[in-house]
C-alpha cells in the first residue's frame, strides 16, 4: 500500500476533483471569518446574485480591529465600527453563526475555534488570515486565504488549490528550564529563514513536540507562516483528544468514540517520504528573541546581533536597513537593551496557559518603571479563566494593564499602538516595520521572556530572573 | 470578480530591490478598514512612500518621476506575511499588472493570480539583469508574454521563461476567475459535502 504522510491523508480526503495541469478543487470543512477580510467577499457574492452554499460551515467573530476597552459601548472609530456592523449584517443575512463582541465566546478567531471544539483532527480549515495555520495543531490542514478565496468558499465551499510540497521538522529531546514552544518556533525560523518553508506544508514531529500541551502546539503551528509555509500540522494524540473531549462542538457519546478511532489513523505512515526534512535537538534551544524586521531574524537572548561578514549586495543593504529601523548595530549584544512596552496576547500567545506563565513569573514582583505592560486575553473564555484563577489580580498588582479580547497591538489596527521609535517586546508573531504602529520597534519573544523583561525593564534572560 | 485579460504586456519597470517586502509594507493594517474594494492604490507602500505628516518621501521609488510603468520588480521573498488580498488590490489599483521577483511568498502569489496581477518568478541572475538595465536607463522596456511564458528585456533581447500552470494561464488570458469554474461543479460539490457529514 502507498505510504502516506498525515498531510497526504487529510489532503486526499478533501479533493473533489483534480484539474489537469492545474490545481485541485479542494473542499473546506470549516471556514472562519472576521470583519476585515470578509466584507468585499460578501459584496461580490451579492453582485453575482448568489448565496452562501453551506452557511453552517462558516463561523464568524470580529477580532482584528475591535477596541480592547469599553467593548460594551459603540465602537468610536467610524471605519472599524462600519466593518463590525457589516459583519453583523452579513452574518444575519446569510445565516452564519457570529460570536459577537461581548458574547461568551467572543475572541480572536484562532483562539475561539479550538476553545469551542470547532477545530478537529482531519478537517480542512481556512480563514482570510495567515495565522489560520494555528489549527494545524489538531492534525487539521488549516491555512490562510485571500478575499477572492473567501468568496469561493462562501459560493461553493471549495477553493482551487495546488497541493504543497511536504516538509517534516523533527525536534527531539527535552526542553531546558525557561524554554517554551515559542522559543522552539523562533529557533526553527532563525535556522531556516523567513522564506525557508515557502511552497511547503510542514509536519512537526519528535519527542519535544509530542511532549507539548495543545496551547503550546498551537503557538508552533501558528508561526508556520513566518517561515513561508502555508501551514503546519501535528499528528493528533491523547493530548489532542483530552483537550477536545467535552468541548461544546466536539462529538459526544458514540460519535466521540468513532471520531477518536478515526483520528487515531491520522499519522504519517512509517516509510512515507517528505520533500524536505530538518532535525533539531531540543537541548540546543534557549530563550529566543528577534532583533530585526522579519521573524527569521532571531537570536538567543544571550546572543549577539549577527555581523555583516559574508553579506553583500541587496542582501547586506536589506539587513542594514532593518537594523537601522530597529536602532541596533551589527555585532552588539541584545541583552541589556532598554525596552518601553511589553505586549502579552495575540493568536500566538494569548491563551490561558500563556497568561498563567506570565502571572506565575511576575507574582509578587512589580514591572519596571520604564515599562508599559499590556495583557490582552485571546478570548472572553481566557479572560474569564484568568479572573477565576486569580491571575488578573496578580498581574494588576504587578502593574500590568488587562484589556479586553482582540488582536490588539499584534497588528495595531485599533488604538493599541506602540509609539514611533519605542521598543516593544511582544508575544505576537510579526516584527515587521510598523506592524505594531508606524515606527514601532518590535521584538518577538516567549511569554516567559516578556514577563522577565517587564520586571527588569530591559532585554534579559528569563532563566536569570527569579 | 472578473478582471482585464492579460496577454502581452510591454512596459517600463519600477525597481524596488529590497528583499523580504512583507504585506504590512505593501499596505499597513490600519488601511484595511474599508468594506469595499476601492482606493487602496493611494496607500500602496504607505509608510515608505509618505512621512508621518503625509508628505511624499523623496527617496522612495514611487515618488521618483524617473521611474514609472505597469511592471514592478522587487527583491526576493516579495509579499511575505499576512494573507491580506488588499496588498494585491493596492498594487493593481496603483496601476501595476505584473510583479517580477526571484521569489514570491505563497499566499501573495495566489492572491495575485486570483485578481489578475501576473506574478513572474525569474532567476536571481535575470532579476539582476533587469535591475541593472533599469538603473542604467529608466526608459528600458520589458515585455511579458503570458502565452509564450517569456519575459524579455527589449533593449538587449535577453529573455527567460517563467512557470504558470495551464489552468491559471487560461484564466489570466481570458479574465476568468475561479468562481466561474467552481460554480459549474455545484452538483459534484453538493454530493461530496453530503458524504462528509
Amino acid at each position: 500500500m502507498e505510504k502516506k504522510t498525515l498531510f497526504d491523508k487529510v489532503w486526499d480526503a478533501h479533493v473533489v476533483k483534480s484539474v489537469q495541469d492545474g490545481p485541485d478543487v479542494f473542499f473546506i470543512d470549516k471556514h472562519f471569518i472576521h470583519e476585515v477580510t470578509s466584507p468585499v467577499a460578501f459584496l461580490n457574492l451579492e453582485k453575482r446574485g448568489i448565496d452562501v452554499m453551506f452557511p453552517e460551515r462558516t463561523v464568524a467573530t470580529p477580532d482584528h480591529n475591535v477596541p480592547t476597552i469599553d467593548q460594551d459601548k459603540t465602537i468610536k472609530d467610524k471605519l472599524s465600527r462600519m466593518q463590525v456592523e457589516k459583519l453583523r449584517e452579513n452574518c444575519k443575512k446569510h445565516g452564519i453563526d457570529l460570536h459577537d463582541l461581548g458574547s461568551a465566546h467572543h475572541g480572536i478567531v484562532h483562539v475561539i475555534g479550538p476553545e469551542l471544539g470547532i477545530t478537529q483532527p482531519g478537517m480542512t480549515i481556512v480563514c482570510g488570515d495567515s495565522h489560520t495555520s494555528t489549527h494545524g495543531a489538531f492534525g487539521a490542514i488549516a491555512f490562510g486565504i485571500g478575499t477572492s478565496e473567501v468568496e469561493m468558499v462562501f459560493a461553493t465551499q471549495c477553493i482551487m488549490q495546488s497541493k504543497a510540497k511536504k516538509m517534516r521538522i523533527t525536534v527531539d529531546g527535552t526542553l531546558g528550564k525557561g524554554v517554551t514552544s515559542k522559543d522552539i518556533i523562533l529557533y526553527i525560523i532563525s535556522k531556516i529563514s523567513a522564506a525557508g518553508a515557502t511552497g511547503y506544508f510542514v509536519e512537526y514531529a519528535g519527542s519535544a513536540i509530542q511532549s507539548l500541551s495543545m496551547e503550546a502546539r498551537m503557538t508552533i503551528c501558528n508561526m508556520s507562516i513566518e517561515m513561508g509555509a502555508r501551514g503546519g500540522l501535528i499528528a493528533p494524540d491523547e493530548t489532542t483528544f483530552n483537550y477536545l473531549k467535552g468541548k461544546q462542538y466536539a462529538p459526544k457519546g458514540e460519535a466521540w468514540d468513532k471520531a477518536v478511532a478515526d483520528w487515531k489513523q491520522l499519522k504519517t505512515d512509517e516509510g512515507a517520504t517528505f520533500d524536505k526534512e530538518y532535525n533539531f535537538d531540543a537541548e540546543d534551544i534557549e530563550p529566543m528573541i528577534t532583533y530585526g524586521t522579519n521573524p527569521g531574524m532571531g537570536i538567543k537572548v544571550i546572543g549577539n546581533i549577527p555581523s555583516t561578514e559574508g553579506m553583500e549586495g541587496s542582501n547586506k543593504k536589506t539587513y542594514l536597513k532593518s537594523l537601522d529601523y530597529m536602532g541596533f548595530a551589527p555585532g552588539e549584544a541584545i541583552k541589556g537593551k532598554k525596552v518601553d512596552f511589553v505586549f502579552v496576547g495575540s493568536c500566538t500567545n494569548g491563551r490561558i496557559e500563556d497568561i498563567r506563565a506570565v502571572a506565575g513569573f511576575v507574582k509578587g514582583k512589580k514591572k519596571a518603571d520604564n515599562i508599559t505592560a499590556w495583557i490582552v486575553p485571546g478570548s472572553r473564555e481566557v479572560e474569564k479563566l484568568a479572573h477565576e484563577e486569580g491571575l488578573v489580580k496578580i498581574l494588576e498588582e504587578a502593574g500590568f494593564e488587562l484589556r479586553q479580547p482582540g488582536c490588539s497591538a499584534c497588528l495595531a489596527m485599533n488604538d493599541d499602538k506602540i509609539p514611533a521609535g519605542k521598543y516593544a517586546v511582544s508575544t505576537s508573531n510579526r516584527n515587521f516595520e510598523g506592524r505594531q504602529g508606524p515606527g514601532a520597534r518590535t521584538m518577538l519573544a516567549s511569554p516567559l521572556t516578556v514577563a522577565a523583561v517587564a520586571v527588569t525593564g530591559e532585554i534579559c534572560d528569563p532563566r536569570e530572573v527569579f | 470578480m472578473a478582471y482585464d485579460k492579460f496577454n502581452v504586456l510591454t512596459s517600463t519597470v519600477v525597481p524596488l530591490p529590497t528583499e523580504n517586502v512583507d504585506t504590512d509594507q505593501i499596505i499597513p493594517a490600519r488601511f484595511l478598514k474599508a468594506t469595499e474594494r476601492e482606493g487602496f492604490g493611494d496607500n500602496l507602500f504607505r509608510d515608505w512612500r509618505y512621512d508621518v505628516e503625509g508628505n511624499p518621501k523623496k527617496d522612495f521609488v514611487l515618488n521618483d518621476p524617473t521611474y514609472s510603468g505597469k511592471i514592478l520588480i522587487a527583491g526576493r521573498n516579495f509579499g511575505s506575511g499576512s494573507s491580506r488580498e488588499h496588498a494585491v488590490w493596492a498594487i493593481y489599483d496603483y496601476g501595476f499588472r505584473c510583479v517580477v521577483s526571484s521569489f514570491f511568498a505563497d499566499i501573495f502569489k495566489n492572491n495575485c493570480l486570483n485578481i489578475g496581477v501576473l506574478p513572474v518568478t525569474v532567476t536571481p541572475e535575470f532579476a539582476e539583469v533587469i535591475f541593472s538595465a533599469v538603473e542604467a536607463d529608466p526608459s528600458a522596456e520589458v515585455e511579458v508574454d503570458i502565452d509564450k511564458q517569456t519575459i524579455t528585456l527589449l533593449s538587449t533581447g535577453q529573455s527567460e521563461s517563467f512557470d504558470i500552470n495551464a489552468y491559471k494561464k487560461e484564466n489570466m488570458k481570458n479574465g476568468f476567475d475561479d468562481i466561474d469554474y467552481l460554480l459549474n461543479l455545484k452538483e459534484e460539490i453538493v454530493a461530496f459535502e453530503k458524504e462528509r457529514r
